[in-house]
């Protein structure tokens, strides 16, 4: 295998070199610029602190405090005809600002138009819930909470949605090696067989350019096949396709090979 | 007539075929091979496509059951996640002896694109495989040679003491 480099500040590794490289940012624009975000963002801020908002690639932005979620999506929701909640998630900020991002993607279908709420809580932090207002932020707290950590408050089933119940860590976040740390390496060994297994299993092969030419423990070789474990370093045989033993099979009427029918036209 | 006639010169003079009792139960088992059910990923499409009409697995005797009581071959088609490995190895116990396995496919072989935390590095670290297909999927006609390749090794085996179970350690 190749020595482990370890993954947990990938985010302070540049994947560019490049001196002069400025990293591209999605042209924001002044939210009068739409007539209808103006009203919405009016409609917000009568009610609610607003940190910041802009229009980007015509979709509205707010950001808000996070205490305010539900109330402004339930505004949104009630009063602004934002009657769909599309998608929702967590952004892992926590290496340059130790915060998650949450975001809420929002369409009205009457106004055609998206608007997206985003809001920053701590690490530890949780959020309250809007799968009262939107059923399908049902499963996405779920989810955020399974690949994030972030808790969310007042869910009617807050629950890992995709890994195992007992899963140790959260995948998604950027501190989590992307081959697994060591409980996941060893989770279904753990789980099914006990720790003492582990040496008898032996560690997973997570090298995947690993060609060994002349194993044959783990691999066939159709065409070229010869019992498990045979030693082929002085080259394999070139076995032909056989179907039966040649002696014939008890019973079993004999294959013959030139008796039998190829079909070369799939379509027949 | 003549198809009833006596070859005397043939099996000592007896209008019998004498064989082995291994022979005869071997005959049995690998020409009743009875599959669960466990298509995965995408390699579940070709192995559901070797038991449809065009590849046609009960020619082989080969048919796929959705209970591990009435099944012993288990082709694993497809990705084996982490979440499930304890599920797989369940219905492996199930099934009665004697069994076996196939690995169909590279993820199932050795995790194979996925090369991720959620995902078993190969499904013969949890149950033990008989053969290994290659391919990503393997074509159907992979799938017909590999349960040809897995009855003639069931043939090689001895039938006529319990059989012993594989252990994977």
């Amino acid at each position: 295998m190749r020595a482990y480099t370890p993954k947990d500040n990938v985010q302070k590794k540049p994947y560019y070199t490049d001196r002069y490289w400025v990293a591209p940012q999605v042209a924001k624009h002044d939210v009068s610029s739409d007539a209808v975000f103006t009203d919405d963002l009016e409609a917000i801020k009568s009610q609610f602190e607003v940190l910041d908002a802009y229009i980007q690639v015509d979709q509205m932005v707010v950001i808000i405090n996070a205490c305010d979620n539900f109330g402004v999506i339930e505004m949104l929701k009630n009063e602004r005809e934002y009657n769909q909640l599309s998608e929702m998630s967590a952004i892992d900020w926590l290496a340059s600002e130790g915060k998650f991002e949450i975001f809420y993607q929002m369409l009205s279908m009457s106004k055609r138009k998206r608007l997206r709420i985003k809001c920053k809580i701590d690490e530890k932090e949780s959020i309250q819930s809007v799968e009262k207002l939107f059923r399908s932020a049902d499963w996405s707290e779920r989810e955020m909470y399974d690949m994030f950590g972030v808790v969310v408050n007042n869910h009617p089933f807050m629950k890992r949605i995709l890994m195992p119940d007992d899963w140790e860590g959260f995948p998604l976040r950027k501190t989590y090696p992307l081959q697994g740390d060591e409980f996941a390496a060893w989770y279904e060994v753990d789980k099914i067989f006990g720790k003492e297994a582990r040496e008898i299993i032996g560690p997973e092969n997570r090298d995947p350019a690993r060609i060994d030419r002349y194993d044959t423990e783990r691999f066939s070789r159709l065409g070229h096949e010869v019992p498990r474990g045979t030693d082929i370093s002085q080259g394999e045989p070139d076995t032909p396709l056989v179907y039966q033993e040649p002696e014939g099979v008890f019973l079993i009427e004999k294959f013959d090979a030139e008796q039998s029918v190829v079909i070369s036209d799939r379509h027949r | 007539m003549a198809q009833h006639q006596v070859n005397y010169l043939k099996d000592g003079g007896l209008p019998v075929a004498l064989t082995t009792i291994d022979k005869v139960v071997n005959w049995g088992r690998s020409n009743s091979l009875w599959a669960l059910t466990y298509g995965l990923a995408c390699c579940g499409i070709e192995m559901m496509a070797s038991g449809a009409s065009r590849y046609d697995f009960d020619r082989f005797g080969t048919i796929f059951r959705a209970s591990p009581r009435q099944a012993e071959l288990m082709v694993v088609a497809g990705t084996l996640t982490k979440k499930h490995a304890e599920f797989i190895r369940r219905l492996y116990d199930q099934m009665t002896e004697p069994k076996w396995v196939i690995s169909m496919g590279s993820c199932a072989n050795t995790g194979g694109m996925f090369n991720t935390y959620s995902t078993v590095q190969g499904v013969d670290r949890v149950i033990p495989v008989d053969l290994y297909l290659p391919g990503c999927a393997p074509r159907p006609e992979t799938l017909q040679y590999g349960v040809m390749m897995l009855q003639q090794k069931i043939r090689k085996e001895s039938a006529s003491r319990a059989q012993k179970p594989k252990r994977l350690m």
